[in-house]
């Protein structure tokens, strides 16, 4: 089933875009309240609880040992998956991932893994045979728009926090694991002419189209993903890198240290 | 059940693993309305164990064969996160959380006024977030708070709690050890108001006499856990019920 938006709200949001005002008054590059509180889950490896305004995520990491793929013998190898469970939202469906979530899972992987957040090269136990296997879950709890940020947040975070298991392998005493880059994602929505960091569900549901840029903490960026149908003119693109920077700078400070906050 | 070991579960002073004696139930925390876009819900805490529940509904049920022209239907869905257990759990329903599912469904179904709203669904969701034996039980706490929340009309909410058997004695409320290396674990539910028994399960080994027993305990534990579920739902709804107190010494 699809979002679905009342015309009186699209019209009212229309003309508050129109007046350079959004529906929660923010400004157009802010972001809504963030809350992260790590290790929240004692039965995983690594875990966070994601709160970004309504939208509340957790994301859990479990490690496992196991082969590695023929074509990288000494990498180690991470999976991410995202459910997006009927409990978030009156429109999920139980069953298999479907499109969004499965793009959803691969846009946060995609920063995690080409941003190098930890080396896979660390993750080999014997080469061609053992090698670390991280599962990166993400749940979503309460859908209110831009799981990316959410989501992309909560996994860095989880990983931040994850010790190895090696005493349940046999492999030493636990350790904390390496994080290499601290890489965080920002989401951009195209409504019309303008521009916004973070959209909320009722903005999300008229975007027209979708960019999302994962940034690690030397100022490049490592991933990128533009969806929906939608354009952006070059110098839009340009904007939003510029702001991903300074925003995901501000979002490390953040990460840095999230194991007192409480939800 | 009945995993060999030479772990002690009861020490010498008759105190278990985490120190409770045998009547004693594991801290259990509810917090009513959680969440913003479920029309009820409520987290629970149980001990190690987290969980959510959310309920949608009374809404339109598809597909449509599935709907009952008399009443709407309850469809609970029992689901552990990935990272919820030790050894990580693969996504997706396996025969034990189908089966869990069932039995919520069922049980939640005899308090609901389900007459009330034919071909309906009215759909509960419970995510077990963290596991640590239990979980049934706990989903379907949460699962009648959450109900409630939602205001979906019903009779009563149902409260469950487990006993069990350990190193000889009946027990209540089975931890992650004792399950794993206990001689019994009975779940079961009641809807307090009635006294009737809507969930119950037992594997292990059990004279009669010590199923009377474990009985009892649960019994006694379930109209404890009620309370705690009340005091969620008056937190939540007090501060729009001002002086609601008052009224509600009825029976």
């Amino acid at each position: 089933m699809k979002e679905i938006i009342s015309k009186i709200t699209k019209e009212y949001l229309y003309r508050l875009i129109k007046d350079g005002k959004r529906i929660d008054s923010r400004d157009m590059y802010e972001h809504r309240e963030l809350k992260i509180q790590s290790n929240w889950i004692g039965a995983a490896e690594g875990s966070a609880r994601v709160k970004l305004g309504d939208t509340d995520v957790v994301v859990g990491i479990k490690m496992d040992v196991g082969e590695p793929f023929p074509d990288t013998p000494d990498k180690g190898v991470v999976i991410t998956s995202a459910e997006l469970i009927p409990m978030a939202s009156p429109n999920y469906e139980s069953g298999p991932p479907r499109e969004d979530a499965t793009e959803l899972a691969r846009v946060v992987d995609r920063g995690i893994r080409e941003g190098n957040v930890v080396d896979a090269t660390k993750l080999c136990i014997e080469e061609g045979e053992k090698v670390w296997l991280i599962f990166i879950d993400m749940h979503i709890l309460d859908f209110d728009g831009n799981l990316f940020d959410a989501c992309g947040i909560g996994a860095m975070s989880a990983l931040m926090n994850t010790m190895v298991p090696a005493e349940k392998f046999d492999l030493g005493e636990d350790y904390p694991l390496p994080i290499d880059h601290v890489v965080v994602p920002t989401t951009f929505s195209k409504i019309r002419d303008q521009i916004l960091l973070d959209a909320r569900l009722e903005e999300e549901r008229i975007s027209d189209t979708r960019l999302t840029v994962s940034t690690n903490e030397n100022g490049n960026i490592v991933a990128m993903q533009k969806g929906l149908s939608g354009v952006f003119s070059y110098d839009e693109i340009r904007e939003c890198i510029k702001k991903s920077k300074e925003i995901g700078e501000e979002l490390r400070g953040r990460l840095a240290n999230t194991s007192e906050e409480k939800i | 059940m009945g995993m060999d070991s030479d772990i002690k579960l009861i020490d010498e002073n008759g105190l278990r693993l985490d120190g409770r004696k045998f009547d004693e139930l594991r801290e259990i925390k509810i917090e009513a309305g959680v969440l913003q876009r479920a029309d009820g819900s409520a987290y629970l805490t149980w001990g190690e164990n987290k969980v959510m529940a959310a309920v949608y509904g009374p809404r339109e049920l598809h597909p449509r064969h599935a709907q009952n022209p008399s009443k709407a239907v309850v469809q609970a869905r029992y689901n552990m996160a990935a990272f919820s257990v030790s050894d990580r759990k693969r996504p997706g329903p396996d025969r034990r959380s189908v089966e869990i599912s069932k039995l919520i469904s069922e049980a939640l179904e005899e308090i609901v006024f389900v007459e009330q709203f034919p071909r309906a669904a009215v759909d509960v969701f419970i995510e077990v977030l963290e596991a640590s034996a239990g979980t049934r039980c706990a989903a379907l706490t949460a699962a009648s708070v959450a109900l409630a929340d939602a205001g979906i009309p019903m009779s009563d909410m149902i409260a469950s709690c487990a006993a069990g058997k350990i190193d000889g004695h009946v027990v209540l409320d089975l931890g992650q050890k004792e399950d794993n290396f206990g001689e019994a674990d009975v779940p079961l539910a009641i809807v307090p108001r009635t006294d009737k028994v809507t969930l119950l399960q037992m594997d292990g080994d059990l004279t009669t006499e010590e199923f009377d027993k474990a009985m009892e305990l649960a019994v006694g534990a379930c109209k404890e856990i009620y309370e705690i579920q009340r005091d969620a739902l008056k937190r939540r709804y007090s501060t729009s019920l001002e002086g609601y107190e008052d009224f509600e010494e009825d029976e």
